[in-house]
C-alpha cells in the first residue's frame, strides 16, 4: 500500500498549510508544505504528487479580491503544469481562501470542462464582516472527497464567502450535480442556536465541485473539525460518554473528508 | 505616465448597502451608494500591458471596468473620493504593483507607484452641508484624504481625474548641529517641544527633562562638541520613559532599587527559588525516607518553570520537554487614540513580533486582546485644541476602530484569538486602553543550538529585513511617554501590513531560525532602528572585558520614498521590520531564502566591539556615542510618593423590591454583557488549536479564560485568562491589584490549571506618574503584586507599563479639561495543562446537577459594578469596602478545586468576578441553556442584604456544578474548605434564587436573561 502524495501550497499569507498537513498525515497520507516559490523555481515538482490542497488564509491579505492575487501568481507561472495536473487521475482541494483562489483560477466549476476561467464569484457576506462559527453541512454530490458523508460539522472563519454565479450558471451547476455542500440546520446549529445560513451565500451554498467531482472548493474548515475536542460541544459529550461510562473519541467529523482523498489512491 | 482604473460591481453590492445603511442612521437622507474601486498606476505601460492589468483586477463575474472614468450611473447628488494621504501605508496598492511587476516583469521605480481609493456616488436630499458632514463622518484625515464634486461639477469635468498622493520631502536631507550651549529655559524648550528648524518650526517632542538635558550637555562639553541633531533624537528615544521605563526603575522614597526590582523582578527571583529548591529538597527527602511525600499540596509546588524572564522581548515557560511558551502583553494606546484602526492594528502585530523576536524566533500561536473605552454612547465632542479646534473623535469610532484594527491583523495572520474583553468607564474618553497580548511556541533547541538564546557577534552584519523605512511613526516613543495634546504628532499614526509581516514571520520562525542562518533578531518597535540596533549591541557576545558597538550606514536602509533626514530613518517606527545578525559567512543563504520568500533583507551595518554607536550617512559620520552613555548615562531620578486613604460617603441604599429587574440590568452593562459580536469576527479556530473556545455552551457565554493545544498531537494545553478591577483604585490600589491577581489566578482555576504551575503579566497603566499622589498608588498596587506572587508563587515572566494615560485639551465650551485613565493593571495568566481532555466549561451541563459556591461572601460592595450601576451622574457611589483577598485562604482551596477537577468531579465552573454571585450563575445557566433553583441560605461568608449577597464581587469564590453521583466525593474532597450548596440545575428555563433568609428574590425566565446579555452589543 502506497500512501498518496500531498503537495500543500503556502506563502503570501496564506495560513492554514500545517493544520492541513496534520489532517492529511492523520488521514494517512503523505502531505509536504511548498512555498509557491519553490514550485514556480521547480515546476516539474507537481509530477511527484496526487494530490494538490490550497489551504485557507490570507494570501496576499485578501487584497484586489480574496484569492485573487495568489491565482494570477498561479496563472502567471505555473498554469501549464497545474492544467496539466488536473487532466490526470487526481484530486484538488481548495479550502477557504483555497477555494477563492482555484474559483479565480478557474480551476471550478471549470464548466464543460473549461480550465481557466472565472465562472463564479466568492463576495464579502452579507455582514461585510469576518465572520467565525460552526456549521453544519450536507453533501449533495457524489465526488470521490465526500463519499460516504452525509452531513458534517466544521466552522467556518472567512469575511468574503457569499457565493455568487449568474442564474444560467447556477442552473447548469444544478444540472450536472456540482453543488456539493449546502448549509444545513443540524445538530451543531441547533446547539448553539444559530442560523443555518452564516453569509447570506446563495442557496445556502458552501462548497462546489468541478464536472470531474475531483476538484473540491469548500468554505468550511473541514481540518479544524478534526479532533474531538474541536468540536464546541464537545464539554458537554465528554460528561455525556463519562456518565455513560464510555470512553472520549478521538476524532472529529472532519477528518472523513481527507480519508477519502487517501482512500481514493489505495 | 498615470492611468486610472476604475472598478464598478454588476450586481447589488453589499459593501455599498452597508454605506447606505451607516450614512442614513446618522440622519441624511440617502436614496442610494454606488461604491467604485479606483486604482490609480503611475508608470509608463502598453495598452496591451494595462488591458491585462484590468483583467487581473476585474472579476468579470460580478464586476466590470474601464480606465475613461465611464462608470458613473447617470444620477446622483455627490461624488466623494477618500483615499490615502501621502506616504500612508496602502496595502491593496502593494498587493497590486507586485501583481503587476509579476506581469511586466520589471520592477517599479522611484517616482513610480500604484495608489487606490474608493469613489462613491451618493444620491438623495444632501446639500453641501450634509455631504460635508458625510465626508468627515467617512474618513480620518489624519491617514485619509477626501475629495468630493457635485453633480454638474463632475459632469463638466468629466470625472474625478487622475491624481497621484506620491509623498514629496523637499525638507532637510542635511544633518544639523544642535547647539546645547543654551540658557535652562531653551535646553526646556529642546526637550519638550523638539529640535528647532531652519524655518523656527519644531521637529516634535523629545520628551527629555531638563536633568537630562543638562547630562547629554555636560558629555557632549567633554567632548568637545555639540550633539548633531541624529544624537539627540537618538538619546530621547533609549532615554523614553516608553522604552527605558525610569518610573518603574528609578528609586522611590526608601525603595532605592525601583518598584520593579523591588516588588516584581524580586518577587520572581524568590519564587524560582522556591521552587528550584523544593525540587532539590524533595529529591533529598524522597533518598532518605524511600517514599514520596503524601501530602499531595506540596507535591505540585515543586520546579521552577520559567525559563526566560523580562530579559527578551517575551517572557517564557516550559511547555514539555522539547518546547517553550512565550507570553508578551502590550499597550498601544496613544496611537488608538487618533487612529483607532491603524493604532490597533499595529499593536498586535507589533507584539507579535515580540514573539517572533523572542529567543531566536518563536511562532505565534494566539492573540489574546482588552480594550478600556469609554461608553459608545457618549456624544459628548472633545477638543485637542482650543475655541473646538483638533476634535478627537468619539467614543463610538474609537471603539469600532479598534475591534476592526484587531480583527484585521489577527485574522490576516493567521493567528487565532480565543481570549478577549471589554471594560467600560468614561475616564478612558481621552485615551483608550488598547491591550494585545501573544502567545508564542518555540523548541528548546535545534541542532545543539538553544533556540532561546541570542547574541550578536563581532562582525555579524547588521540586517534589516521586512518593511521600509517612511516618515510613519516618527515620535512614538517619546509621545506615548507624555500627555497627549495639541501638540501631538500626527506622524506618530502608523497603519498595519499583516502579511508583509507574515512573510517574514514564515521566512523565519518555520524556515532561517532552524537553518541557524542568524545569531541574534529583535523587533523594530518603539525608536525604530535607533534603539533596536543598540540594543542588540548591548547584549553582544564578547570576550571578558570587551564591550560591543555597531557600524551603520544609514544611506543602505531602503527607503519607501526618497527625502527622508537622516535622524528619521534612524528613529522611525514604520511597521513590520526586524533586525538580525547574521554572520557574514551565512548571508548568501540567508539572502537566497528571504528574496524567495519575498522578504527584502539588507545589510546596514556591522555589529563591533568597539564601545561606540558610530552611524555614518553617504560616508560622513554623523553619530557616535559611548554605548555606556547611551545606555547608562540617563541621571537617576530620585521619585517621591504620598499617599492618603480617600474616604468615600458609604452610599444609602434603600432596601431594593425587585431584584430580577436589577440583574436583567446587570447582564446588559457594558463591561459584563455578551461581547459575541467580537468573538464571532475573530478568528479562534486558525491554526487548530482551539479547545475551549471563547463562546462556550449552548447560549454561547464569553468565557474569562480559553484553553488552547498547541501542538495537534500532544494532549497538552496552555489555559489563558486575565482581569483587571480599575474602579478599585478609586478606594485602594493595593486591593485592586491583589483582585486583579486573584482573580486571573482563579479564572484558570475554574478551568482546570494547576495553581502551582501559573505564570503572571503585568500591565500597567497609569496617569499622571510625576505626581506624588499616583505613585502612592503605584507604589501599593506593585506592593501587591509583590504579596500576592510570593503566596500564590505565581512568577511575573513579563510585563509593560505605560505610564502616562491622561489627555489634556478642552470640552465643548471650550474650557480646560484633563482626563486621566483610572489606574489600571492588567493581569494576565498563563498555565500548561498535562492533559487537555480534563478542562472544564462554564456551561450547565445536566438537570439536576448541584450547585456549590466554593469561597466566601462578604458585604464587599466598594468599587463594586453593582454601586456603578446604582450611581447617577449626580450621585456616584463608590463606596469603601473594596473586596479584601485572602490569598492564603484562597491559594489552599484552588489546589482543592485543581484536585477535584483532576477527579472528574466537577461537571462546570465559573469563576465569580464583576457583578458577583449573580452574574456567575446566570452565565452557567445561560451556557447551558438550563434553569437554576438557588437558595443563599446557607451562602459562606457575612452578608447583611440580599442584594449584596447578590453582587458584592468578594474575591476567592467559584461556582461549580457537580453531578449527583459525585456529591459525597466532592464534599469530602472539599471539606476543611469555605464552601455551600446553593442548589441545582433545572430543567425548568428559569432563573430562581431565594436570598438570606430563604425568601424568593430573583425569579425570571432564562430567555429574558439571555435577550438581557446579549441585547447591548447586538447592532454592533
Amino acid at each position: 500500500m502506497i500512501k498518496p502524495r500531498v503537495l500543500i501550497f503556502s506563502g503570501y499569507g496564506l495560513n492554514c498549510e500545517e493544520e492541513t498537513k496534520f489532517a492529511f498525515d492523520a488521514a494517512g497520507a503523505i502531505a509536504d508544505v511548498v512555498h509557491i516559490n519553490d514550485v514556480i523555481a521547480n515546476k516539474k515538482l507537481l509530477t511527484r504528487y496526487q494530490i494538490l490542497a490550497f489551504p485557507g488564509g490570507f494570501a496576499y491579505g485578501d487584497d484586489t479580491g480574496s484569492g485573487n492575487a495568489y491565482a494570477w501568481k498561479l496563472k502567471n507561472h505555473l498554469w501549464k503544469e497545474l492544467a496539466q495536473f488536473v487532466k490526470g487521475d487526481h484530486l484538488v482541494i481548495g479550502i477557504c481562501n483555497g477555494f477563492q483562489i482555484i474559483a479565480n483560477l478557474g480551476l471550478l466549476p471549470a464548466l464543460k470542462y473549461k480550465y481557466g476561467h472565472r465562472q463564479v464569484a466568492l463576495l464579502h457576506n452579507s455582514t461585510t464582516r469576518y465572520t467565525v462559527r460552526w456549521v453544519d453541512l450536507k453533501n449533495e454530490s457524489s465526488s470521490p472527497w465526500l463519499r460516504g458523508i452525509d452531513t458534517f460539522m466544521a466552522p467556518i472563519a472567512h469575511g468574503e464567502g457569499k457565493f455568487y454565479v449568474d442564474e444560467a450558471t447556477l442552473h447548469e451547476l444544478k444540472q450536472k450535480n456540482l453543488i456539493a455542500l449546502k448549509y444545513i440546520k443540524g445538530e451543531i446549529c441547533e446547539y448553539q442556536n444559530l442560523p443555518a445560513n452564516p453569509t447570506g451565500t446563495l442557496e445556502n451554498i458552501a462548497g462546489i465541485t468541478d464536472e470531474s467531482g475531483k476538484i473540491l472548493g469548500l468554505m468550511p474548515h473541514a481540518e479544524r473539525a478534526l479532533l474531538f475536542t474541536h468540536l464546541p460541544n464537545w464539554p458537554l459529550l465528554k460528561e455525556t460518554y463519562k456518565r455513560a461510562g464510555k470512553p472520549l473519541p478521538k476524532f472529529g467529523p472532519g477528518l472523513a473528508l481527507f480519508k477519502n482523498a487517501v482512500r481514493y489512491f489505495i | 505616465m498615470i492611468s486610472r482604473l476604475e472598478i464598478i460591481s454588476k450586481i447589488a453590492d453589499t459593501r455599498a448597502a452597508v454605506l447606505k445603511r451607516k450614512i442614513a442612521s446618522q440622519g441624511f437622507s440617502v436614496s442610494d451608494v454606488v461604491v467604485v474601486d479606483v486604482y490609480t498606476i503611475e508608470k509608463q505601460l502598453t495598452s496591451k500591458e494595462l488591458k491585462q492589468i484590468s483583467e487581473m483586477l476585474t472579476n468579470p463575474v460580478v464586476a466590470e471596468s474601464s480606465f475613461a472614468q465611464m462608470l458613473a450611473p447617470q444620477k446622483f447628488q455627490w461624488a466623494v473620493e477618500i483615499g490615502f494621504q501621502p506616504g500612508v501605508t496602502d496595502n491593496v496598492a502593494t498587493t497590486t504593483r507586485e501583481m503587476i511587476e509579476d506581469l511586466v516583469h520589471a520592477k517599479f521605480r522611484n517616482g513610480e507607484g500604484v495608489y487606490t481609493s474608493q469613489l462613491l456616488f451618493l444620491s438623495g436630499k444632501i446639500n453641501a452641508g450634509d455631504s460635508e458632514k458625510i465626508i468627515k463622518s467617512l474618513h480620518n484625515p489624519l491617514i485619509q484624504k477626501a475629495r468630493s464634486k457635485n453633480f454638474a461639477q463632475f459632469k463638466i469635468d468629466r470625472g474625478m481625474g487622475k491624481l497621484a498622493p506620491r509623498v514629496k520631502l523637499t525638507g532637510f536631507v542635511k544633518v544639523d548641529k544642535v547647539n546645547l550651549n543654551v540658557g535652562d529655559e531653551e535646553l526646556v524648550k529642546i526637550g519638550k517641544q523638539g529640535i528647532a528648524n531652519r524655518d523656527g518650526s519644531r521637529r516634535g517632542p523629545l520628551a527629555l527633562g531638563l536633568d537630562y538635558l543638562k547630562a547629554i550637555q555636560t558629555y557632549f562639553k567633554k567632548a568637545g562638541r555639540n550633539p548633531t541633531d541624529i544624537e539627540l533624537e537618538s538619546l530621547a528615544q533609549t532615554w523614553s520613559e516608553h522604552c527605558k521605563h525610569t518610573i518603574f526603575a528609578d528609586p522611590l522614597d526608601e525603595i532605592k532599587d525601583g518598584l520593579f526590582r523591588h516588588y516584581i523582578k524580586r518577587a520572581t527571583e524568590e519564587i524560582r527559588e522556591r521552587k528550584s529548591k523544593a525540587v532539590i529538597a524533595r529529591r533529598e527527602a524522597t533518598k532518605q525516607s524511600g517514599n514520596r511525600s503524601s501530602r499531595f499540596a506540596h507535591d505540585y509546588e515543586l520546579g521552577d518553570y520559567c525559563v526566560s524572564v523580562f530579559t527578551d522581548n517575551s517572557g517564557a515557560i516550559e511547555f514539555d520537554q522539547d518546547y517553550l511558551i512565550t507570553h508578551k502583553v502590550e499597550t498601544h494606546n496613544s496611537p488608538s487614540a487618533l487612529d483607532p484602526f491603524g493604532g490597533a492594528i499595529t499593536g498586535i502585530v507589533g507584539v507579535n513580533r515580540d514573539t517572533i523576536g523572542f529567543g531566536l524566533g518563536a511562532k505565534p500561536i494566539a492573540n489574546t486582546y482588552g480594550f478600556c473605552f469609554a461608553p459608545p454612547t457618549d456624544n459628548t465632542p472633545l477638543y485637542k485644541g482650543p475655541n473646538k479646534t483638533q476634535p478627537m473623535l468619539s467614543p463610538r469610532r474609537i471603539m469600532d476602530g479598534v475591534i476592526a484594527g484587531v480583527n484585521s491583523g489577527g485574522n490576516c495572520s493567521g493567528i487565532p484569538t480565543p481570549l478577549g474583553f471589554m471594560f467600560f468607564d468614561k475616564r478612558y474618553k481621552g485615551k483608550p486602553l488598547v491591550f494585545v497580548g501573544t502567545i508564542g511556541l518555540i523548541p528548546k533547541k535545534k541542532n545543539s543550538q538553544k533556540l532561546f538564546l541570542k547574541k550578536a557577534r563581532p562582525g555579524d552584519y547588521i540586517v534589516m529585513i521586512g518593511g521600509r523605512v517612511g516618515l510613519d511613526g516618527i515620535h512614538g516613543a517619546t509621545f506615548s511617554s507624555e500627555a497627549m495634546d495639541s501638540g501631538s504628532p500626527a506622524g506618530a499614526v502608523q497603519i498595519g501590513d499583516p502579511i508583509t509581516q507574515k512573510k517574514l514571520s514564515d521566512a523565519l520562525v518555520k524556515e532561517a531560525r532552524d537553518l541557524g542562518l542568524y545569531n541574534s533578531i529583535t523587533d523594530n518597535g518603539a525608536g525604530g532602528l535607533s534603539c533596536s540596533i543598540a540594543e542588540m549591541a548591548k547584549e553582544m557576545r564578547l570576550p571578558a572585558g570587551r564591550q560591543g558597538g555597531c557600524e551603520v550606514q544609514l544611506e543602505k536602509v531602503p527607503l519607501k520614498y526618497p527625502g527622508l533626514a537622516p535622524w528619521q530613518i534612524w528613529i522611525s517606527e514604520s511597521q513590520e521590520r526586524m533586525t538580525l545578525a547574521v554572520p557574514k559567512l551565512k548571508w548568501k543563504k540567508f539572502q537566497q531564502l528571504m528574496y524567495s520568500r519575498g522578504v527584502e533583507a539588507t545589510i546596514i551595518g556591522t555589529f563591533s566591539s568597539s564601545r561606540k554607536c558610530l552611524v555614518k550617512y553617504k560616508g560622513s559620520k554623523i553619530m557616535d556615542i559611548d554605548m555606556d552613555f547611551l545606555h547608562n548615562g540617563l541621571p537617576g531620578r530620585h521619585l517621591t510618593s504620598s499617599f492618603s486613604v480617600k474616604k468615600y460617603q458609604e452610599p444609602k441604599l434603600p432596601s431594593t423590591k425587585n431584584l430580577s429587574e436589577i440583574l436583567t440590568k446587570m447582564l446588559s452593562r457594558l463591561s459584563i454583557t455578551s461581547n459575541e459580536f467580537i468573538s464571532m469576527q475573530y478568528d479562534h479556530e486558525v491554526q487548530g488549536n482551539s479547545v475551549l473556545k471563547p463562546l462556550q455552551g449552548k447560549g454561547r457565554v464569553n468565557a474569562d479564560a480559553a484553553v488552547i493545544r498547541p501542538l495537534e498531537d500532544s494532549h497538552q494545553g496552555v489555559i489563558l485568562s486575565h482581569a483587571l478591577y480599575p474602579t478599585y483604585s478609586d478606594i485602594d490600589t493595593y486591593q485592586m491589584a491583589a483582585a486583579s491577581i486573584d482573580t486571573a489566578v482563579r479564572n484558570l482555576v475554574a478551568m482546570g490549571a494547576d495553581p502551582t504551575q501559573i505564570a503572571l503579566l503585568d500591565n500597567f497603566c497609569w496617569c499622571s506618574s510625576t505626581e506624588p499622589q499616583r505613585l502612592g498608588q503605584l507604589k501599593r498596587a506593585a506592593r501587591a503584586c509583590y504579596d500576592l506572587a510570593t503566596i500564590y508563587n505565581t512568577p511575573f515572566i513579563s510585563g509593560k507599563d505605560s505610564m502616562f494615560n491622561d489627555f489634556k485639551g478642552y470640552d465643548e465650551s471650550g474650557n480646560p479639561l484633563k482626563i486621566s485613565v483610572p489606574p489600571t493593571l492588567l493581569i494576565s495568566a498563563i498555565s500548561v495543562v498535562k492533559d487537555i481532555s480534563n478542562v472544564v466549561s462554564l456551561d450547565a451541563k445536566f438537570p439536576g446537577d448541584l450547585i456549590y459556591i466554593v469561597g466566601e461572601t462578604f458585604d464587599e460592595m466598594g468599587g463594586s459594578e453593582y454601586f456603578n450601576l446604582l450611581s447617577r451622574d449626580d450621585l456616584v457611589h463608590i463606596g469603601n469596602s473594596v473586596p479584601q483577598v485572602n490569598a492564603h485562604k484562597n491559594k489552599k482551596m484552588y489546589l482543592y478545586i485543581f484536585k477535584a477537577i483532576q477527579s472528574g468531579l466537577i461537571a462546570s465552573a465559573q469563576s465569580v468576578g464583576r457583578g458577583g454571585l449573580a452574574v456567575a450563575l446566570t452565565k452557567i445557566a445561560l451556557g447551558g441553556m438550563l434553569g437554576l433553583e438557588i437558595n443563599l441560605k446557607k451562602l459562606p461568608g457575612k452578608t447583611s442584604r440580599d442584594d449584596f449577597a447578590l453582587f458584592s464581587e468578594s474575591q476567592g469564590r467559584i461556582i461549580v456544578t457537580v453531578a449527583p453521583g459525585n456529591k459525597r466525593k466532592f464534599e469530602k474532597l472539599l471539606k476543611g474548605n469555605a464552601f455551600g450548596l446553593l442548589g441545582t440545575i433545572s430543567n425548568k428555563p428559569k432563573i430562581q434564587i431565594r436570598g438570606i433568609k430563604g425568601n424568593k428574590i430573583v425569579d425570571f425566565d432564562l430567555k429574558e436573561a439571555e435577550l438581557a446579555y446579549k441585547k447591548t452589543f447586538r447592532d454592533y
